[in-house]
């Protein structure tokens, strides 16, 4: 193991620049608010208050934990980082950067805004669970589950793919494209996210009733479509914003293509949502909102790999693509798979994520200067393969790490509530109090089919 | 079969990455590459079934 000394010198932002992408980040929490309400609206009315506090907490917890170690892992291109030799070729697989962030400058350098975007990163991926697990995990296995995430899964694959690691140097060590190419996070925000919310619903169970004795699903629908919808609309604004400060940060984007990648944005989520929209109008003779919500916000999903490398015309096939994964694939989880996901968001993030890292190698074409301060090493040829790299990293090491700790912390600290706690609902059964204290609660999902 | 399922997971991975750092020539890297996914895809098909419900546990 050889501790290397920066290799490559950090991009350097000019002050205009660094200003854009300030404000760009700043907008980034609405995604972060958006996806917490539409958790909390596919969820039952009995457990809304524990869903916003989860979401909460969640971020609270990953901030710091991120904070005092997480980042020292992750750390930023051009940082100093532990690398293997392999071959001849470098293997720079984790960065070694102080802990607390220690001997940073916070006055708008290159580290310091990845290190406020990527504060904001792991906030939003630790939300990506709490769709998955919602209803029945418990306040404090939310926040414990959260902090190993931020601290060990999180920034290990993020310093691989954002921080000059092993996967986006593969371009340069084994002539393989760019090298694994993610903008905005589609692999290291998104499908890890989902794959942990996989992991959790495997781990947790089904909610008590999902599943009748014969196996089939019942329906229990989310309690209110309004803030599903409204999150949908908020996330948008703060997907612009985490891509095109992406784009500036990871890529090394001038300013001026960020139109494109907000425009890449939209054009994606707008087909996926209308794509979504017309399959359930046309299987259910009736468009059905929260899957709609789950095609628009796949699309978003999808969008944030390939942003800045594809034409508008190519971004809305990402978005059709990933209005459909995301339609069909909520319904073979729950039906084939018998995985209880309320919020959708193993299809959402992990689906349309794996399908939005595979776009780029199908559909990016890559431009030089004027856009690029820093052009991307390498040669378009091979760069399928980087990306399915990727993918085979994420399916094959970060699924089984993921499952791996949220499993040994299950088997100290079990995450379910107890039956009990989701008869009464996480409400009143965790917080003491009800979201909605008017509402009646219905147990007719208690009831055995 | 859960175990089983998560070693295939790794060890398709790991294919993956001996692909990278031993074979040169680019059809051998692809194959290569090709079967640590379809590794990777029977694990995930042991562990998908080692997670669905029994029957008595439904409900």
């Amino acid at each position: 193991m050889t501790l290397s000394p920066a290799a490559v010198i950090s991009p350097a932002l000019s002050e205009t620049t660094a200003g854009i992408c300030f404000l760009l980040i700043l907008v980034v929490p609405f995604a972060l608010v958006g996806l917490a309400l539409i958790n909390t609206g596919l969820g039952r009315s009995r457990s809304a208050a524990h869903s916003m506090m989860g979401s909460l907490m969640a971020i609270a917890v990953a901030v710091l934990v991120y904070f005092i170690f997480g980042f020292s892992w992750q750390g930023f291109a051009g940082g100093p980082y532990h690398a293997i030799i392999v071959g001849g070729n470098p293997w720079n697989w984790i960065a070694a950067e102080p802990f607390f962030m220690r001997g940073m400058d916070f006055n708008g350098s290159y580290s310091s805004l990845v290190a406020l975007l990527q504060m904001f990163c792991v906030g939003l991926a630790v939300l990506i669970p709490l769709g998955a697990g919602a209803d029945r995990w418990r306040l404090g296995a939310i926040c414990a589950s959260s902090a190993l995430f931020a601290g060990l899964t999180y920034p290990l694959f993020g310093h691989w793919v954002w921080s000059d690691g092993w996967l986006a140097q593969l371009g340069v060590n084994y002539g393989l494209g760019h090298g694994f190419v993610d903008v905005g996070g589609s692999s290291s925000i998104q499908v890890v996210g989902g794959l942990t919310a996989l992991s959790l619903a495997w781990i947790l169970g089904p909610r008590r009733g999902k599943y009748s004795a014969e196996g089939m699903p019942a329906a229990v629908p989310g309690h209110n479509a309004v803030l599903v919808i409204l999150g949908c609309l908020l996330a948008t604004v703060g997907w612009c914003g985490l891509n095109s400060a992406g784009a500036i940060l990871f890529i090394h984007a001038e300013a001026a293509r960020c139109v494109l990648v907000t425009v890449n944005t939209m054009l994606a989520a707008a087909s996926a949502g209308l794509t979504a929209a017309a399959i359930t109008q046309i299987r259910f003779r009736k468009p059905d909102a929260s899957l709609t919500a789950n095609g628009w916000m796949g699309g978003l999903v999808a969008s944030s790999a390939a942003c800045a490398f594809v034409k508008p015309a190519a971004a809305v096939v990402v978005g059709i693509i990933a209005g459909a994964l995301v339609t069909f694939a909520v319904e073979w989880f729950e039906f084939e798979l018998k995985v209880d996901d309320p919020g959708g968001a193993i299809s959402v993030h992990a689906v349309a994520g794996i399908w939005g890292i595979l776009a780029v190698g199908i559909l990016a074409r890559f431009p030089v200067a004027p856009l690029f301060s820093g052009n991307l090493p390498g040669t378009d040829a091979g760069q399928w393969l980087a990306q399915l790299i990727g993918i085979a990293t994420l399916i094959g090491f970060v699924l089984p790490l993921t499952y791996g700790l949220n499993w040994l912390l299950n088997r100290f600290y079990p995450q379910r509530v107890s039956i009990e706690g989701e008869r009464q609902g996480m409400d009143l059964h965790e917080l003491g109090a009800d979201a909605y204290p008017d509402f009646v609660t219905h147990a007719d999902e208690f009831i055995q089919r | 079969m859960k175990l089983a399922g998560f070693l295939l997971l790794l060890a398709g991975w790991l294919l993956v990455l001996a692909t990278l750092a031993l074979l040169g020539s680019a059809p051998a890297r692809t194959g290569f590459l090709l079967a640590g996914i379809g590794v990777e895809v029977v694990g995930m098909v042991l562990v998908a079934r080692a997670h669905l419900p029994v029957q008595e546990d439904r409900g």
